[in-house]
């Protein structure tokens, strides 16, 4: 019965590794970000007390007053739908790159079916067109999924190429007259009517208050996301696919069908966060509207180890970095880029946890626990 | 060169893999080292080739403490390790093979092949291997290239050869071949350390045997004075029954017919080739054969993994050439993959999700679109005990089992519901005595329950304890039959129709 001790211990041990990956791991590696991001800033001459400043600016830009956390929420919306979408396809063993054309197209495909439902009560028009922006970038995350499962291309090429696409396509549809603004030459897209907006939710407080109605859309994606994968019968298939393609298939599942079906469903997340974009803040379709959301996400959806809650909490951090890094700018000068080098740094040290463990060894259990050989 | 072990002990975290071990490597003898997997074999010859570091007691060369701080130093004190799988590069040549990681080179970086072809083939000569230094790895079978891993290290100039369970790929004959070598190793005054979980080949090799369990040497002795069971009790702790307890043999109609049935390789060669044999119910057909002779991709399409390119399968009068692997599972037909690891199992997946993982799609364990984890864990927890799967809860995963419980795992999931056929290939492959048993025992239940089996194994003592009727597959083709239950079979006989020989 030695055994089964041996087990016991083994798996409380597995319990406190575990809260080191998903707890620990990040939090140092956002402290190595700042200071090395603080390093960075000394190295290109920006002065102590500048520093000091940025960082102060940083906190208060992100968490610091209503119209932070606001702005930090509204800035992590569409990271978390889109990064739900990209876990989803990470657990099933697919790296989708599309997330930002599929944004792209769902946000557009939202802005178009809104303005044609424009004449409908709200109960329609705004879940008709999230609908469709869901629709569409399950559509265009399928055609790659499609590719795959029928002819082997891999996703990652096919999905950035459909990335480029979906630029040049969005520059073309916005200038078509059915889409674009009347009365003007330059590639914009009609409004959204305001029965089809996702309505702001704070305007008593403060009516420049850009926090929308799309935070409880999101809500309910995390939990949707959730049950899907592990309480369904598909995130079964998806978590069976993405673990052991060979075990999966031998066990009967079809593994066509998973990643299409998988593709698909990440690809109707992306389109929602664009949807998300256009219906809830942007008011309509511009070129390249969707600033990187689903290249952000990827970063998101890998912060978050492909759990829904921890994509829900990667996103409201890196929400928090772009709102907190505006500030920055304004108050200290300091670059908005220096934000993308932060965020970028995150991920190197979540991806190098060893590395992690090594800079703040005080934060680890010691003795590290090795499977042992036979 | 005498090596030896004092009071090694090695933990991985609170996991002690080896306790104490005393162990004397003498030259010119085989130290035969049993133990069941999991036993701590390998850690204590890692320990000893340098890969892990002990955390206590010490290693004596000659009488010299030495310590290894990698496998390098280990080689270059003369210990040398030949792995399981072979660490080979199919697409050199042998000699390309032998230098690699001490390429000597001349001026302007030239490789100096000459030396080690040479040198290949005075060590191939003098111990009897029979290698070409020229030959190719990919086009030479599994038993030369294990000799090539043998000159690898004895080009390193290896006086002590660790030799990790080398018979488990190997024909009958070819290990009658391998033995000789060992011999001619042993009488050039090499120390030899044989690992394996095989009683019939320790005794037949070593000159001393040590018996390891749970990461202790739990005794040692002389081959002559040992007896099977004995070593077999000390092996596993308690007494070990060998026989496999079967009713008698009542075939009943065909369950499984296959007519002319042609398949393929991945690589477009033809894998099976236009074979035909029926299996009643109630029978156990055997197959024998070394690996790589169709046997894996006749089982694969069997279960509806591989294409069928000409040929029919027929279950119980239906033809199921086409079907998929799901209609064969609601259809009754049990399949435990070759490979657990790779197939049979998700490793990160925990007890109870591999126990349902090819029947959680339906009732009882879903309904409409999500999966009842509830009733999935009673359920996985009653067939884990029913089956003996010792694992501390359903919520463990499954790559923490040891191989014996996770192969009791796949043969519960595959086992434990209404089956009417069994496709097993190497069901016992690398297992401990005790969980052989058990498998075996299952397995049998299920002949006298009447299902039909078609059994795949490279172990011919399995193929023989288990099978009322044996064929043999040679290149895709089925070039021999037995049928135990009418003549006694010859292992011999078996053994040349598994090398090609026309029987």
């Amino acid at each position: 019965m030695s055994d089964m001790t041996d087990h016991a211990t083994k798996g409380r041990l597995l319990g406190r590794s575990k809260v080191e990956d998903l707890v620990i791991v990040p939090l140092f590696a956002l402290v190595a970000a700042l200071i090395l991001g603080a390093v960075v800033m000394v190295a290109t001459g920006v002065d102590l007390a500048t520093i000091g400043r940025s960082y102060v600016a940083l906190l208060q830009g992100s968490v610091g007053s209503v119209n932070a956390i606001s702005e930090t929420l509204t800035a992590a919306l569409p990271l978390v739908l889109a990064g739900l979408g990209l876990a989803l396809g990470f657990r099933a063993g697919l790296f989708n790159i599309g997330a930002e054309g599929q944004v792209v197209m769902g946000g557009l495909a939202a802005v178009v079916a809104g303005v044609a439902l424009g004449d409908l009560p709200a109960v329609i028009a705004l879940p008709g067109a999230i609908l469709a922006g869901a629709v569409t970038g399950a559509f265009y995350a399928g055609i790659a999924g499609w590719l795959r499962a029928a002819t082997g291309a891999h996703e990652v090429i096919s999905t950035i190429m459909l990335n480029l696409i979906s630029y040049r396509l969005l520059d073309y549809l916005l200038r078509t007259p059915l889409i674009q603004k009347e009365g003007r030459a330059d590639p914009i897209s009609k409004s959204v009517p305001e029965v089809a907006e996702l309505p702001r939710l704070l305007t008593f407080l403060d009516p420049n208050l850009r926090l929308h109605a799309g935070i409880f859309l999101t809500l309910a994606m995390v939990a949707l996301a959730y049950w899907l994968l592990f309480r369904s019968k598909l995130g079964f298939e998806f978590r069976a696919s993405g673990e052991n393609a060979v075990a999966a298939r031998f066990a009967g599942m079809n593994a066509s069908l998973t990643i299409v079906l998988a593709m698909a469903i990440a690809g109707a997340l992306a389109g929602i966060a664009g949807a998300n974009q256009t219906l809830g803040v942007l008011g309509r379709a511009t070129p390249g509207f969707s600033a990187g959301i689903g290249f952000d996400a990827i970063a998101v959806a890998l912060l978050g180890r492909s759990h829904p809650v921890g994509v829900l909490f990667a996103g409201v951090l890196f929400g928090a970095l772009e709102a907190g890094g505006r500030q920055m700018q304004v108050d200290a000068g300091v670059s908005i880029d220096l934000i993308g080098i932060i965020q970028s740094l995150i991920i190197v040290f979540i991806a190098a946890p060893l590395l992690v463990k090594a800079l703040f060894p005080w934060g680890f259990r010691r003795d590290q626990t090795k499977e042992g050989g036979s | 060169m005498r090596v030896e072990l004092r009071n090694i002990t090695k933990r991985f975290g609170p996991v002690v893999a080896n306790k104490g071990v005393n162990l004397t490597i003498e030259p010119g003898q085989v130290l035969g080292l049993l133990g069941e997997n999991g036993a701590g074999k390998s850690t204590l010859m890692n320990v000893l080739c340098g890969l892990y570091s002990p955390n206590e007691g010490e290693i004596q060369i000659d009488g010299q403490s030495v310590r290894f701080a990698g496998p390098g130093e280990a080689i270059r004190a003369g210990i040398g390790m030949v792995h399981q799988h072979f660490m080979l590069v199919p697409v050199f040549t042998v000699a390309e093979n032998v230098i690699l990681g001490i390429e000597p080179v001349g001026r302007f970086d030239h490789l100096d092949l000459t030396t080690a072809r040479s040198e290949v083939s005075r060590l191939s000569a003098e111990y009897g291997l029979a290698v070409d230094p020229d030959a190719i790895i990919e086009t030479l079978p599994v038993g030369i290239q294990q000799r090539v891993e043998i000159i690898k290290v004895l080009f390193r100039e290896a006086d002590v050869l660790i030799l990790d369970e080398p018979t488990a790929v190997l024909t009958p004959q070819e290990v009658d071949e391998f033995f000789q070598i060992v011999r001619s190793l042993c009488e050039a005054g090499k120390a030899i350390v044989f690992i394996t979980h095989k009683l019939n080949e320790i005794l037949d090799i070593s000159d001393r045997i040590a018996v390891i369990r749970r990461g202790e040497i739990v005794g040692t002795g002389d081959p002559k004075k040992l007896a099977r069971p004995d070593l077999a009790e000390m092996m596993v702790g308690h007494p070990v029954d060998f026989d496999v307890a079967r009713a008698p043999f009542v075939p009943g109609d065909v369950i499984l017919g296959i007519q002319d049935l042609t398949v393929l390789r991945d690589d477009g060669a033809v894998a099976v080739d236009d074979i035909s044999f029926q299996v009643r119910s109630g029978e156990v057909v055997g197959i024998a054969g070394v690996q790589g002779n169709g046997q894996s991709a006749l089982i694969e399409a069997l279960a509806g993994l591989r294409r069928v390119v000409s040929g029919q399968v027929r279950f119980d009068g239906t033809d199921i050439t086409q079907a998929s692997p799901r209609e064969r599972h609601r259809l009754g037909i049990a399949h435990i993959p070759e490979d657990r690891q790779r197939a049979g199992l998700i490793g990160t997946f925990t007890v109870a999700e591999n126990m349902v993982l090819d029947s959680y799609y339906a009732p009882p364990y879903s309904a409409g679109t999500s999966i009842d984890w509830g009733r999935v864990h009673t359920d996985a927890a009653a067939v884990a005990e029913q089956y003996d799967v010792r694992t501390p809860s359903v919520h463990t995963s499954a790559a923490h089992l040891s191989g014996g419980n996770q192969q009791k795992l796949v043969v519960a999931r595959e086992l434990s519901r209404d089956t009417r056929f069994v496709i097993a290939g190497q069901p016992t492959r690398g297992l401990d005595v005790g969980s052989i048993a058990f498998i075996h025992e299952r397995l049998m239940a299920a002949r006298d329950e009447g299902d039909g089996l078609l059994i795949v194994s490279s172990e011919l003592d399995e193929i023989m304890a288990l099978s009322d009727r044996i064929l043999v597959m040679f290149k895709g083709r089925i070039v021999a039959e037995y049928a135990p239950h009418d003549a006694p079979v010859d292992k011999g006989d078996i053994g040349l129709a598994m090398a090609g020989a026309r029987v």
